[in-house]
């Protein structure tokens, strides 16, 4: 009945996940642009966040 | 140090009359119901609702204490980041049906909804007592984001932060909602302005990221990621924090305040630009370190300003200024209507005055505004602010108890009322215990000295801990009220509601 059901909703775990995985950015090479790769890539997350929560915002709206 | 002041007045002062005359725009055909001043007309459209949510997030307080966290802790205090990454993906998911639901039955708080979903006024009353608790040493927390400014351009005493809270709190009695909605337009402005000057022009004169890392690593001992040890708090503080975020009753206040589905998913998309915003700001901890700024007082709350005051031309510091000082305004005006509001609905309206007419509702509101920020001065300025960041931790650790009745509640109507509230009473209890438990290794004190609670050989956010005793307590108390047939209460809800939605 309602579009809020779609599998889209799934993809909002990613950013929500992702972040809580320490392995993946917890080092300090390689770096870019001088940050560490601690900073960088957790400052990037934001973008996968944004990515993520727009996909779903454009695949579930009413039209 | 003239030049700073008169600029930061002039910001304040500007700020000020836009806060009153904010009760002019969009004007309701009345404003004595607590539809219009506690929740802005719930007409607020994607831009305003982009101002006033990032407005109300990001606080002055993130601003001074983030960095400072960095300044002294190294990498553990870039938890903020993976915290605020994870926040929107949750309010998306969870703030939206609240929405819903809230907006077909004219829910004001989050405890009104508990009271019909669970058809219980005690548990109602439980969670609007700590969404209150919690909320006032935030306020609080507010006050420390100004009054590292002023200490920074040379104003001693009480007097100026007393007189900038009574201004607040007269143009939020007079415009609600309206007022921090608007004027949060100014602070962020101001907030983008300072900070993308500061990300660019300040590592221009240090030499660069790379010598500001390097002079952080230095300090912390060549070391900038997470010991082995601090993995564990690291995420399970930022995951904690996270839930703990979109259950204050003053992210509900504007989450509630949007005007439809559509403005809440569409913001999910676009607000993560603060967590940005946030990353960088949390750098100018290290920046800090690399410009060799000592704190004012030993207070390492003061080194974002004091940074600004040696990086910046004088003028410019005084936008800074202003911009951290009218920072605090927004969401301390967002969190004393949201507690206000709470005060209201679910102890007056429940409690003291059954038949209260929405005018009556807006009164009482407008004038428990009033106290709710006398409550946060009298704890800055009679006790210390030591004991306002006490009970932020203590606020952050207890509002996560109510995740099960709120949270999960959006969700699912499986849990008992009473197992519900027996979860939320221990939860708390234990949440309460474990940080009287923790020491702090580098300031000595014995009590509530970090929220890492020590459990055997590993640490971990004690909320997250206490939500998890919490929430066996409600799966097994329910289980035990289904078979001994004790009366559940009725739920107005249809699970329809939970997906309502306005064009």
């Amino acid at each position: 009945m309602n579009r809020d059901r779609s599998p889209w909703n799934w993809l909002l775990l990613v950013p929500i996940v992702v972040p809580m995985l320490p392995f993946i950015y917890n080092g300090a090479e390689p770096r870019l642009f001088g940050f560490p790769r601690f900073y960088w890539l957790q400052l990037s997350f934001v973008g996968l966040g944004a990515l993520c929560a727009g996909i779903v915002y454009r695949k579930t709206r009413k039209r | 140090m003239t030049v700073e002041l008169v600029v930061f007045t002039t910001l304040f002062v500007v700020v000020a009359g836009v806060g009153f005359v904010a009760a002019k725009w969009r004007r309701p055909a009345t404003m004595d119901h607590l539809d219009e001043w506690g929740l802005g007309g719930r007409s607020f459209g994607a831009w305003v609702t982009w101002f006033l949510i990032g407005g109300d997030l990001y606080t002055a307080y993130t601003f001074v204490a983030v960095p400072a966290l960095l300044y002294a802790a190294g990498a553990y205090g870039f938890f903020a980041m993976p915290y605020t990454v994870a926040t929107y993906p949750l309010v998306f998911l969870v703030l939206i049906r609240l929405w819903s639901v809230s907006h077909k039955h004219g829910f004001v708080t989050p405890a009104d909804f508990v009271r019909a979903r669970f058809g219980s006024p005690t548990l109602a009353l439980l969670v609007a007592i700590t969404g209150i608790v919690a909320t006032m040493p935030y306020i609080a927390l507010q006050l420390v984001g100004i009054e590292a400014v002023l200490k920074q351009m040379g104003l001693a005493g009480d007097l100026p932060l007393i007189l900038a809270f009574a201004i607040l709190a007269a143009y939020t009695y007079q415009s609600g909602l309206r007022a921090p909605a608007l004027i949060a337009f100014v602070k962020d402005g101001l907030i983008y302005i300072v900070i993308i000057a500061a990300v660019v022009y300040i590592p221009y004169e240090l030499g660069g990221w790379g010598n500001i890392f390097d002079a952080a690593a230095d300090k912390f001992h060549g070391k900038l990621t997470l010991g082995d040890g601090q993995q564990l708090p690291f995420i399970s503080l930022a995951l904690g924090s996270s839930f703990a975020l979109f259950l204050y009753p003053h992210s509900a206040t504007a989450v509630l305040a949007s005007k439809n589905r559509d403005v809440i998913k569409r913001n999910m998309a676009t607000l993560p630009a603060y967590s940005l915003l946030l990353g960088l700001i949390a750098l100018l901890g290290y920046m800090a370190i690399a410009a060799k700024i000592s704190p004012v007082d030993h207070d390492p709350n003061t080194i974002v300003p004091a940074l600004f005051e040696k990086m910046f031309p004088h003028w410019f510091a005084g936008v800074a200024f202003a911009a951290i000082g009218i920072g605090a305004l927004v969401p301390a005006a967002i969190m004393s209507i949201a507690a206000a509001n709470l005060f209201t609905r679910n102890i007056y309206v429940e409690y003291i005055s059954k038949d209260a007419s929405h005018a009556d509702q807006a009164r009482v509101s407008k004038l428990a505004s009033l106290f709710v920020k006398l409550g946060a001065l009298v704890c800055i300025v009679l006790i210390a602010p030591q004991f306002s960041i006490d009970l932020q931790l203590i606020g952050g650790v207890i509002i996560l108890q109510t995740f099960p009745v709120v949270g999960l509640g959006l969700f699912t109507r499986w849990f008992h009322k009473s197992a519900l509230i027996g979860g939320l009473v221990i939860g708390m209890a234990a949440g309460f215990t474990m940080l009287y438990l923790t020491p702090n290794a580098t300031t000595h004190r014995a009590h509530f000295g970090g929220s890492a609670f020590k459990l055997g050989d590993v640490s971990i956010y004690a909320g997250l801990l206490a939500v998890a005793l919490n929430l066996a307590v409600a799966a097994i108390g329910t289980l035990l009220a289904r078979a001994l047939h004790v009366p559940d209460g009725p739920d107005a809800t249809q699970p329809d509601d939970y997906f309502v939605d306005r064009n």
